[in-house]
Parts: C-alpha cells; sequence; structure tokens
C-alpha cells in the first residue's frame, strides 16, 4: 500500500465533495449533479468518474470487483483495479455475488445483483441530447423544462432513415418518470436491468464533471414508440460455445483455424462459474 | 492476439511497463533533476502553467519521468494536484508591484517608463547553433562570466529598479478605456467547482491560463484571422516576478504587513487593447472607445498570454456566429489533459458497443433488403 497517499488517494475534503454529490444524485433519480472532478492519475475517458465515484465509497471492509466490456481481466479493469487497492489495500474479486463495490464500463454482470451491492458505471458522455444540442447551457434548460423533442427525434429520424429505432449502445432511458438519461453506453440488451432492480446504480463522468443515480426500485423506461417498441440485441438461437449459456450477451468471434464464427459469454466471469459448477456437477455425478 | 478476449490482462500490463522502462533505460543516460531545470525552464513553465501548480522540482521529476512529454507531464502534476489539501489562499497581487524584467507596448513608442526588451529570443533568427552540440559544464560558465562583466559595465542610465507603471494607465486618464469599478467578488475555482455557462470572467481567466498552451494559441490565431475578427494591439506586455504572501489571519482587517511572505513566481501579464463601438448610453457620448483583452500566465510563456488576452476579449463579446466567442466551444476544449484522455480512450477496446451496433446495422439492413425484395 503506498503511504505517500491518503486512503483512496483523495484527500478527505474531496471524497466528502463527492459523496454530497452522490447523494444528491440519488435524491434526484436520473438527474445530472454537477461535481468539482477531479483530476486522476489514469486518462480523462478512461473511467475516471467511476473511479472517483469508487474512491469516494469505498471502505476499508469493502469487496471490489471492476470490470471492462465485462471482463475483470481486461488491461483497463486491471489498471483501475491496480490503483484502487494500492491506495485502499481492499480485497478484488472476479465473482460477482462476493462483491460490495462493482465497477464497471459498458456491462451490467449477468448475475443479478442485491441490495447490498453497488454498481458503479462509467460514463463517457452523460448528456443523452448532446448529438441534438452541442450547447450544455442549453442542455441543462432542456432538461429543467422536461423538453425531450431532440431525443425523441433522434429515434424517430432513425427509423425513418433506416426502418430500426434503436440506438446502438447508451439508449435513452426516462427515470422516475422525470429524467432522460444516458444510461452509459451498456447494450440495450442491459438497460433492462436498470428498470425495478434491487441495487443502486451510480453513473461517474469525469471529463464532463457529472455524477448521477438510479435508486433501487426505480422505473428506468427506453425511450419508444409504441409501434416501433424497445428492442434488445438478437441472440436468438445463440448459445456461449464454452459454457454453453443462452439469453446473455454474447461476444462474435472469429475462430482462427476454421474461419467460423462462434459466440462465446461476454461476462467471464459468469461464464468461468458456471464451468467450475458445471465441472464440479460432473465430479459429484461421477462418484 | 485480442486485448480483452484474451485472459491475463495483468500480466500484459506488467510486462508492457517493463518493455516502456526498458525503452527509457536502453539509452544508458540518467539527467539530475537540477539538470533539467536548469536547462529546460520553458517547459517547466509551461508543465507548471497548464498544471496549475507552482512546483519547479516536481515539475522538473514529472518532466524527466515523462521522458520529456510536455503533455504527460502536466498529467502527472495534476494528478498529484488532486490529492492536495488546500489550507489558504494568498493575498491579492497588484500586477504595478510586479519586479520587471521585460515590458514592451506595441501601442507607443514612448511609454512611460520606456520600453524594456529584456530578454527575449523575439528578434533572435531561428538558426541552429551548431556551437552548442559539444558544450560543456565549463563553456557555459564561461559564458557567463563573459556576460555578467559586460552587463556590469553598462552606463548606469541602462539600469532600473524593475518598477514600472501600467501602460494602460495612461489611456484611463484619457478617459479612453471606459473606467470600471475593482471587482472584489472572490474569483471562481474550475478545479473546485465544474465550470457553469454563462461563465464568470474569472472561472473563464483561469480556464484559458491553465489552458493547453497550443490550443489557447490555435484559438487565438483563429480569432485574430478570421474566425471572430479580433485584431488587438498589445498594450502592455510585462514579464518578471511577483511577491505571493498569505495574510496573518483571516479577518478582512488584517494588517497587510503583518502577512507572510512565500516567495516570487515568474509571471507574464498582458493587457491587449481592442477598439470598440461604445454603448450610446455612455457618458462621454463618443462613438468609439477601447476594450482590454486580459492574459496572465505562470512562467514565461509570452505567446501564450497574448493568445489568452485575444480569447478573453472574445469571450467577453460572446457573438454565436463564431466559435473561438463561444465559451463552450473554447473553455471546454483547451484543456489538455481531457483532450489528452478522451482522444486517446478511443484505444480501449470498444466491442461490446460495437456488437450493438453491428446488431443495429444488421437489422436495419436485413430489413431494407426485405423491404426491396417485396
Amino acid at each position: 500500500m503506498q503511504r505517500l497517499y491518503n486512503f483512496a488517494f483523495f484527500d478527505e475534503a474531496s471524497k466528502r465533495e463527492i459523496r454530497r454529490a452522490i447523494v444528491k444524485g440519488i435524491s434526484v433519480p436520473g438527474y445530472q449533479v454537477p461535481f468539482a472532478s477531479r483530476e486522476m492519475p489514469i486518462g480523462r475517458g478512461w473511467g475516471t468518474g467511476g473511479l472517483q465515484v469508487t474512491l469516494a465509497i469505498i471502505g476499508a471492509d469493502d469487496v471490489l470487483k471492476v470490470i471492462d466490456q465485462g471482463c475483470d481481466e481486461s488491461v483497463n479493469a486491471v489498471n483501475i483495479k491496480k490503483l484502487v487497492c494500492a491506495t485502499t489495500d481492499v480485497e478484488t474479486v472476479e465473482d460477482t455475488a462476493a462483491a460490495t463495490i462493482i465497477q464497471s464500463r459498458h456491462r451490467i454482470p449477468e448475475e443479478p445483483l442485491r441490495s447490498d451491492q453497488v454498481l458503479v458505471l462509467q460514463v463517457p458522455t452523460p448528456e443523452p441530447l448532446r448529438s441534438f444540442e452541442p450547447s450544455e447551457a442549453k442542455t441543462r434548460a432542456l432538461h429543467a423544462e422536461a423538453d425531450y423533442t431532440g431525443a425523441w427525434l433522434g429515434l424517430f429520424d432513425r427509423i425513418v432513415r433506416f426502418g430500426e429505432g434503436s440506438t446502438g449502445a447508451d439508449h435513452p432511458c426516462l427515470v422516475n418518470g422525470r429524467y432522460v438519461m444516458a444510461p452509459s453506453p451498456i447494450p440495450r440488451f442491459d438497460t433492462t436491468k436498470l428498470d425495478g432492480s434491487e441495487h443502486l446504480t451510480l453513473f461517474g463522468a469525469g471529463r464532463e464533471k457529472k455524477i448521477y443515480a438510479v435508486p433501487p426500485h426505480t422505473r428506468v423506461a427506453p425511450l419508444d414508440f409504441e409501434d416501433r417498441p424497445f428492442r434488445v440485441e438478437d441472440f436468438d438461437g445463440l448459445s456461449c460455445r464454452l459454457c454453453g449459456a443462452s439469453g446473455v450477451y454474447l461476444d462474435e468471434i472469429v475462430d482462427e483455424a476454421t474461419g467460423e464464427t462462434v459466440h462465446q459469454c461476454n461476462d467471464t466471469a459468469f461464464c468461468a462459474k458456471r464451468r467450475e459448477r458445471a465441472a464440479a456437477g460432473d465430479e459429484t455425478k461421477g462418484e | 492476439m485480442g486485448y480483452v478476449a484474451v485472459r491475463g490482462g495483468g500480466r500484459a500490463i506488467e510486462e508492457s511497463l517493463r518493455l516502456f522502462e526498458l525503452e527509457r533505460a536502453s539509452s544508458g543516460a540518467s539527467v539530475a533533476l537540477d539538470r533539467v531545470q536548469a536547462c529546460f525552464p520553458d517547459a517547466i513553465d509551461q508543465v507548471m502553467g497548464e498544471s496549475s501548480l507552482y512546483a519547479p522540482r516536481l515539475a522538473a521529476l514529472a518532466f524527466k519521468q515523462a521522458r520529456g512529454s510536455v503533455e504527460e507531464a502536466v498529467f502527472l502534476l495534476r494528478a498529484f494536484r488532486s490529492t492536495l489539501e488546500r489550507t489558504s489562499e494568498t493575498c491579492v497581487v497588484d500586477m504595478e508591484d510586479m519586479q520587471v524584467k521585460r515590458r514592451i507596448s506595441a501601442a507607443f513608442k514612448d511609454v512611460p517608463g520606456g520600453q524594456v526588451l529584456g530578454a527575449t529570443r523575439d528578434y533572435s533568427h531561428r538558426l541552429i547553433d551548431f556551437s552548442l552540440a559539444d558544450e560543456t559544464d565549463g563553456d557555459v560558465r564561461d559564458a557567463a562570466a563573459r556576460l555578467r562583466k559586460h552587463f556590469a559595465e553598462a552606463p548606469d542610465d541602462a539600469r532600473f529598479d524593475g518598477h514600472l507603471p501600467k501602460v494602460l494607465d495612461y489611456l484611463r486618464d484619457q478617459g479612453l478605456i471606459p473606467s470600471c469599478e475593482n471587482d472584489d467578488t472572490p474569483p471562481a475555482d474550475v478545479t473546485m467547482a465544474s465550470l457553469e455557462f454563462p461563465c464568470v470572467r474569472s472561472a473563464r481567466l483561469q480556464t484559458l491560463a491553465r489552458g493547453m498552451t497550443q490550443a489557447v494559441e490555435a484559438f487565438g490565431y483563429a480569432a485574430i484571422r478570421g474566425y471572430g475578427p479580433a485584431h488587438p494591439t498589445v498594450g502592455e506586455l510585462r514579464s518578471g516576478t511577483v511577491e505571493l504572501c498569505v495574510a496573518a489571519d483571516a479577518s478582512d482587517d488584517a494588517d497587510p504587513l503583518d502577512a507572510f511572505y512565500l516567495g516570487d513566481m515568474r509571471v507574464c501579464e498582458v493587457e491587449s487593447v481592442f477598439e470598440v463601438e461604445s454603448d450610446a448610453a455612455d457618458a462621454s457620448g463618443a462613438g468609439l472607445s477601447f476594450d482590454i483583452g486580459y492574459g496572465l500566465v505562470m512562467g514565461d510563456t509570452e505567446t501564450k498570454a497574448v493568445a489568452m488576452s485575444v480569447l478573453d476579449h472574445c469571450l467577453e463579446l460572446g457573438d454565436p456566429r463564431y466559435p473561438t466567442q463561444d465559451e463552450e466551444f473554447v473553455l471546454y476544449h483547451v484543456d489538455g489533459v481531457e483532450a489528452q484522455g478522451f482522444i486517446s480512450h478511443l484505444k480501449l477496446p470498444h466491442y461490446v458497443t460495437f456488437q450493438s451496433k453491428l446488431d443495429t446495422v444488421r437489422t436495419a439492413r436485413e430489413r431494407q433488403a426485405h423491404a426491396a425484395s417485396v
């Protein structure tokens, strides 16, 4: 542990200030709370918002899991974990169920989270109206007036031009019937997991200096039209080549040997756990 | 080999860092911090300025660790700054009290106190000096001794005590610059609260002062070239050291003479003059007057200070037709650490999001193909 730095890197006043922003965010679901985002030892846009949230809420007894694109061993996840550990000495795990704080980029774990777990999502662009209106002063006014024409027009435009209303990841959602929120670039597949969840989700955008939250049991409705309902990514008929799971988010991989397209679980910890259990089950059967 | 799909990211990072360290160490040469500070003062100034942290030795260390990359050194120093508790604020500095090393005015030939060219490379020929290639420490010391002797022999009337009146006071006395009350509102600190738009001027000035030097210069250049027409006259550029003090106690009536002296800091201040149409309601009733653009930067980064004064004026005008007068456009994008971070994040894996895009594109294409076949 690096004694040169305070527990969790920041000075206490900074942590307190970030926690205040978090509390405000929880109190007003989906509302982007501006905060004095600090400069971090990792790059802006590399998860500094999520990292600041994690460092502000983490205690010595917490158990941390960090994933990037569904993977605990992804280079950036390892890097973030290393920094948190170097300044807090907390235990880290890959098993989703064993973690108290899960910091993630672009995914929500497959295993449903519990009420005693906090999910921290890294956010590159917190403003769902940014592609429609570049000015921050104006988008703040639009949120204040709940004027979400721009978000609806964006979807309508896609339908007219492509016959497909779905965006890629980061599909805008209406939170608690009031604020339209960017759920961070999680796939549409994960967006539905935010709705009425057991756990608290905190969103940190470091470069854009915003924190927002979806508290447990909050309504999170992806924007859609009655005749063009929200649609998640289609993995119908596909399953993981390693653990056999279906109904999960899959990575598409080209088998270099055969040139065939194969699929496997994107959530590597979930996949590993399933395979361990299957192996243990086989052994039991064998006895 | 994918950098996510394959497990073992932790080991990959360790090995990558070792490889990086090997590249550094392969040179077989190290440089003492004293030498970095002595030989690269302009780089140190730039690093400290963009980091909003006056710490020459730390800046030199960051510069060494960053292998001479200013962008990276700023990144290191800014992250370090985040861990520091703010204990006190310095007293207000009056720039008229600057111990001036150099002061020029492009507006008046004979300014009160005179033009002091000081040390500048402005009028040098940018020819590579091949004699520096084999220069030794002894050569440098000899040169210093020779030049000191030269200046010691200078006639007395070529000396000045370093105190000069401000050039623009002359224009103020003539009523050509609208007079205004001193604004003693405590300044904003953009490192303690996020920017809000429209911005207060102090937040703007601070953002520009700590902005990426080349970005401030590029935007400033765009403004005087045509994207936000503003061609200033440099009323005064003064460069030198100012004294920084902390009041003995926090009360307003603390005696300034009791303040603790912390030290000197090298700064460069620019006041640019712009011709503007004055308000008809102006007491003088005259149609034209002058406005001031203000630039103040740490160290000796003069071009940045001039560019900052241009942008300050542009942002005061705030005509949305010109990007250089658009607060959000300028202030959000001059920050080096943010620009570097967000651009380089594109190197991170994005394949969950790309898978999602693939799904959308495939579905849309199927839909269109189906429509075409019907």
